[in-house]
């Protein structure tokens, strides 16, 4: 564990979207704190701050967590992979161009998570019913859109990304 | 079931065609938001910056005895600590422009932070600017406050009793007939509307229906919360970068409230998470510019959900009493309505609006509709989508529904029969210009699943139900800037907000009238200092008002790019054509991008602009019908099917109609069937948090089937009504509807929550 305690802050090291990422932190601070007010990467967004929303959803070692109820101290390590990260330098992910097709969002706070939470459901299941779908995004709100066309935009990204496999 | 709701069905009562307008272009501001870059208002941080939060009361009514700040301020990293005492002592001001002017400025600035009394839990008390947000955390609870604890009146029928703690000393209710009373109480306003003779309606009816509703409070339920960053430059000049439903009126606001003068305050509008009526009025920005004074420092500061839940504006509960009569041919004679709506800690709920709406959808020839104001224990209110109609129409609808049940009339041949149509009055308004009420209630006749018998399950009780809506849309003040560029392409800078396609909605416009591609229109939501007067994204107005500001700047365009033309070709300006984007005259001819060109050789950029306000913004109608299933056990309601139809006017950019009217029926589900304020006894609420307060999730909801009417306003150029605030009004009486088709149950409370419901079951058994 690459962490060392310097005048009541800790070093972490940390892997966030492929690179490595050194930051200094005080151990009470959450990983999505680190992650805005530290590293710049404002995508993950507060919307509650005790794991009901969503909004601040990222990818750690794997498992879609909150990153705001995740320490920042326990990122040393890992493997994190936020918002940020979803594009590649050669264009959207079939997520985001589904989402901006299908109009599966209104104000926007809320997308972020949904398309980090979406991409995690279609690693595991590419496949997914409209049923799985809501499920599996039951931890994300959504207050905007009713939901319709996000649910759609998740249905379809699926069906391309089947296709393209 | 797979329901394709993709592209709605639209039925179109004009013969219009248009280019742009009707499109499904991909919204300008789409790509930022879907890779984590647009930024919102915490998304700012600035060199220096401190963090600033607040002090909440932990009582619901209490006499502020002292406020002793000195350890805190002792704290490490604790650069200022400020109370009311710091806020200028407003007197007799009353608010000016925005979108409430003329109220006191006193409750405003006491429920910034409150001045001798907490009138609510949650209520702010004192606020800290520091290093960071964990020492100001810490600072809070160093602050010492004796609070001398009151009584608290939490309900509106306890708050209008004779003998009920008076909550603001020095409230005179303001009477119907003009005058004002002699003693204080709790009702701050009283309402009265009348037409006809409703005794003498009341008398010719063979059936009266009379019911009593009861409210919980909701709140507006935006996933981002309030936050606000300010700089107080040492010349006076004040920055302040916040999510708002409106940068002008916040600037009015902080002007207002800090007695400074509106030419140095700069309200940059961030993006903005969600507003609903929520987000159209300061909370963080007059402390942040407080502070920020101070120190010298920029502060920021942004809500936790408990703050947001505690001490934001939800929209009131209440009571309404609503009582009709009809003929057993089934025709309206007369409505009595009753409203009592709790503003909260300070004056000023939503009531007069749901006044308007409790019976527009009908033809009423005798009708009375008596409001009131009131003054309670809890966090002041505020707007929420078509606010106060949701709670009006729930009880006016479910009572016609109850008339239809008892006439053995169909509700939709009711609503048909009794509808409100073009030159039909309107309580306190001008008679109806052409509404779409009829043409909604047929589609809804029509649709799919009206068509579709409700199917049935051994065991399971299930039921359908339908709900008009009206909403009377706002105006308000808008502007638009555009700025032609050499290329042809368009700047187009907008005062309002966009809470979700706004810039979209309004460069489709000005596309149109201009005649340029919807991709040749850059729209930039602009800040106080770059743009024209524009009032809150509210009132489901952008898409009316700005964009009619947006369609009036590309004439003014045209205009100029013709007085151009005219030089270069030679003839009166007003002898130059236009259409399809093409400027033609004397054999001459060029089009949008071609005159650019053109004028830029000469030296002349065209900047079209406009500032209006429209005043004749249509009004909206919705009809949904919703089919549930009751569970017996546990009293929970399941949304198995859902409609919604709605008059657009025209629809400019459909698919964010369709998603204004999803969202709309899903909040409404939300309100329907679960979300209210928990309050114990003492005024404490208990469930300042989005598990406890429960907002529906992917899950909770069905695919919501859309249908778009489109019955132009003949008070815009392009028959645009609003979208946005209708589609929240039907869903509780619709489902409430459903609850009674399955059950046999009339609930007369929102939410029907599960316990509400099964304790109705049990008590029906």
């Amino acid at each position: 564990m690459a962490t060392e305690i310097l005048s009541g802050k800790v070093h972490v090291q940390t892997t966030i979207n492929g690179e490595q990422v050194d930051f200094l932190a005080e151990p009470r601070e959450s990983l999505l704190e680190v992650l805005r007010d530290h590293l710049g990467l404002t995508g993950a967004k507060e919307g509650c701050n005790n794991g009901n929303c969503g909004a601040c959803n990222v990818v750690m070692d794997g498992a879609l967590v909150n990153s705001c109820c995740v320490l920042s101290v326990e990122a040393a390590g890992a493997s994190i992979e936020t918002i940020e990260g979803v594009a590649s330098p050669e264009g959207l992910h079939p997520l985001q161009q589904s989402f901006l097709e299908n109009a599966a969002l209104q104000c926007g706070v809320c997308t972020p998570g949904f398309i980090v939470a979406a991409k995690a459901l279609l690693e595991e299941n590419p496949n997914p019913t409209e049923y799985e779908v809501r499920w599996w995004l039951a931890g994300n709100l959504c207050r905007c859109t009713g939901y319709d066309k996000i649910v759609r935009a998740v249905l379809d990204a699926a069906e391309r990304m089947r296709a393209e496999a | 079931m797979a329901i394709d709701t993709r592209v709605a069905p639209k039925i179109k009562h004009h013969d219009e065609e248009y280019k742009v307008i009707g499109t499904r272009p991909i919204r300008h501001d789409g790509l930022e938001k879907v890779t984590g870059e647009a930024r919102y208002g915490s998304d700012i941080n600035l060199p220096g910056q401190l963090h600033g939060k607040v002090l909440r009361s932990p009582h619901a009514h209490a006499r502020i005895v002292s406020i002793d700040a000195s350890r805190a301020e002792a704290l490490h990293g604790v650069s200022a600590v400020i109370t009311s005492a710091d806020l200028p002592d407003p007197g007799d001001k009353l608010t000016t422009g925005g979108e409430a002017p003329g109220l006191p400025v006193k409750f405003k600035s006491a429920n910034m932070l409150a001045r001798g009394k907490v009138h609510y839990h949650g209520h702010a008390v004192a606020a800290v600017a520091a290093t960071n947000q964990h020492i100001a955390a810490e600072a809070l609870k160093l602050i010492d406050v004796e609070y001398e604890v009151l009584d608290p009146v939490l309900e509106v029928w306890d708050a209008m009793k004779p003998d009920a703690p008076v909550i603001i000393e020095d409230l005179y209710t303001a009477k119907a007939d003009g005058t004002t009373a002699e003693e204080p109480s709790n009702v701050a306003a009283e309402m009265l509307y009348e037409v006809g003779d409703v005794d003498a309606g009341f008398a010719e009816a063979d059936l009266v229906v009379d019911r009593e509703f009861t409210f919980g409070v909701v709140h507006q339920g935006y996933v981002e919360t309030h936050n606000a960053t300010a700089n107080w430059l040492k010349d006076g000049h004040l920055h302040v970068w916040c999510s708002s439903q409106g940068a002008f009126t916040i600037r009015q606001e902080l002007a207002d409230l800090l007695n400074h003068p509106i030419t140095k305050i700069h309200v940059v509008p961030m993006e903005i998470g969600g507003g609903f009526g929520g987000k159209t009025t300061a909370y963080l920005e007059p402390l942040a510019a407080l502070l920020s004074q101070q120190t010298g420092h920029p502060v920021k500061m942004a809500m936790d959900r408990a703050d947001v839940l505690k001490a934001t504006g939800p929209t009131p509960g209440g009571y309404v009493r609503v009582k009709m009569g009809v003929t057993n041919d089934g025709t309206i004679t007369a409505g009595y309505a009753n409203l009592a709506f709790d503003a909260g800690g300070y004056p000023g709920s939503v009531v007069g609006a749901g006044c308007r709406c409790v019976f527009a959808p009908y033809n009423m020839p005798n009708a009375k509709v008596e409001g009131f104001d009131v003054v309670v224990n809890k966090p002041k209110t505020h707007a929420y989508r078509a606010p106060g109609a949701t709670h009006a129409e729930f009880a006016s609808e479910t009572v016609v529904d109850e008339i239809c049940r008892t006439l053995d009339i169909d509700p939709v041949e009711f609503r048909l029969k009794n509808s409100a149509k073009e030159g039909d009055w309107q309580l306190a308004q001008p008679p109806y210009p052409r509404i779409g009420h009829i043409e909604c209630m047929e589609a809804a006749r029509d649709s799919a699943q009206w068509q579709t018998p409700l199917e049935t399950a051994p065991g399971k009780k299930r039921g359908r139900g339908i709900a008009s809506g009206f909403w009377f849309n706002i105006g308000f003040t808008s502007s638009v800037i555009a700025k032609l560029n050499s290329d042809g392409s368009v700047t187009l800078l907008e005062g309002s907000t966009d809470i979700g396609g706004t810039r979209t909605s309004v460069a489709m416009q000005f596309a149109e009238t201009l005649g340029i591609a919807i991709e040749d229109v850059d729209p930039i939501v602009a800040d106080t200092d770059s743009v024209g007067q524009t009032d809150v994204t509210g009132g489901s107005r952008v898409t009316f008002a700005t964009g009619l500001a947006a369609h009036n700047a590309a004439n003014d365009m045209k205009d100029q790019i013709a007085e151009g033309l005219a030089d270069l070709w030679d003839v009166a300006a007003d002898a130059i054509t236009h259409a399809d984007g093409t400027f033609s005259a004397n054999g001459n001819s060029a089009t949008v991008r071609e005159a650019a060109g053109l004028l830029e050789e000469e030296g002349v950029f065209p900047i079209g602009k406009n500032t209006v306000t429209p005043t004749r913004e249509g009004g909206a109608f919705a009809v949904h019908i919703a089919d549930v299933e009751v569970d017996e056990e546990t009293g929970k309601v399941e949304i198995l099917r859902y409609t919604a139809v709605q008059d657009a006017g025209v629809a400019i950019y459909p698919p964010y109609v369709e998603g204004q009217m999803q969202g709309g029926v899903v909040q409404g589900v939300g309100w329907a069937l679960n979300e209210e304020y928990v309050y114990d006894d003492d005024g404490h609420l208990l469930n300042a948090s989005l598990l406890d307060y429960r907002m529906p999730t992917a899950l909770d909801v069905p695919n919501i089937e859309t249908i778009i009417v489109e019955v132009p306003n003949p008070g815009h150029p392009y028959g645009v009504r609003g979208v946005g605030e209708v589609p929240i009004v039907p869903p509780p009486a619709a489902v409430a509807n459903a609850i009674h088709d399955a059950t046999g149950l009339r609930m007369s409370h929102l939410p029907m929550s599960p316990p509400r419901v099964q304790a109705a079951l049990a008590a029906q058994a």
